[in-house]
């Protein structure tokens, strides 16, 4: 008579339980699905995804404008059309961004345990703000300098002021490129494998279909 | 020689609206207006293929 093998013993090492863990909490079907629900197909849906593309434009024009510095940014006509695609991408980013917002709002997105993924989305909304804003104080221009101390009195004026220094350029540079920017990417990170993790909100069901007395 | 600068003349401070505290540039009030728009076309316009995929499902 055969024994039956002893079940494996337990996995004890970090890299074995995370990546279990992983697995379990974001399945690969979940994680790149191929297929979405009918509902899906409206144009409402669109602009998260636009607002993605237009993040990746932003941050691939902001590593050339990082590269080649403002002298090149300023006095170049490429650099100018790079400064141009990098401004009009921050301007795409909010507008698609917003439309995608009022949709979810409307939607009411954090239906069905999905509170995490509307939060993070909002978090991201209110972190770009600052992020597109050093911006403008990092151009190196007259138009910089008049920004940062019209700005340097309005932060004054609700006390934040002691915080961080709006014209010192090297600070508000730092934030542009590197703190604020790494926080949108994570933040925009978390929130797409929440969306993966929880799926696409479904839209409201009506009385009618329910069963209600209309 | 410039060939263009910009679409419209930017030489001038920007025109803004006045109501009470609110006071907005008339281009941030165009954009938002053209956010309402593309809000209400997302909502209001077809989907391509959205109807075909109803179909094969029901």
């Amino acid at each position: 008579m055969s024994v039956a093998p002893p079940p494996p013993p337990p996995e004890t090492s970090w890299t074995a339980r995370t990546r279990e863990r992983a697995v379990e909490t974001l399945p690969p079907e979940k994680l790149l699905p191929d297929g979405q629900p009918t509902y899906v197909a409206s144009w409402i849906y669109v602009f998260g995804v636009a607002s993605i593309a237009s993040l990746i434009v932003i941050v691939g024009s902001g590593v050339i404008l990082a590269l080649k510095g403002p002298a090149w940014w300023h006095y170049t006509g490429v650099g100018h059309f790079f400064n141009s695609i990098h401004m009009w991408a921050v301007e795409l980013f909010f507008f698609v961004m917003v439309v995608h917002l009022w949709g979810k709002y409307w939607m009411a997105a954090w239906r069905g345990g999905r509170g995490r993924v509307w939060v993070t989305g909002a978090i991201t909304f209110l972190v770009a703000i600052p992020c597109a804003l050093t911006g403008y104080v990092s151009q190196q221009n007259f138009d910089a300098q008049w920004i940062s101390t019209q700005a340097k009195d309005g932060l004054n004026s609700v006390g934040v002021g002691a915080f961080f220094n709006v014209t010192n350029f090297g600070q508000m540079y730092s934030y542009h490129v590197l703190l604020l920017p790494a926080a949108v990417i994570a933040l925009v990170a978390a929130h797409v494998l929440l969306v993966r993790r929880h799926g696409v909100v479904p839209p409201f069901v009506l009385d009618s279909e329910r069963g209600a007395p209309s | 020689m410039t060939v263009m600068g910009a679409i419209f003349n930017l030489n001038n401070p920007a025109h803004v609206v006045h109501w009470h505290f609110i006071q907005l540039s008339v281009s941030n009030i165009v954009a938002i207006g053209l956010m309402l728009v593309v809000f209400a076309l997302a909502i209001l316009l077809p989907f391509p293929g959205a109807a075909r995929r109803q179909a094969s499902r029901s």
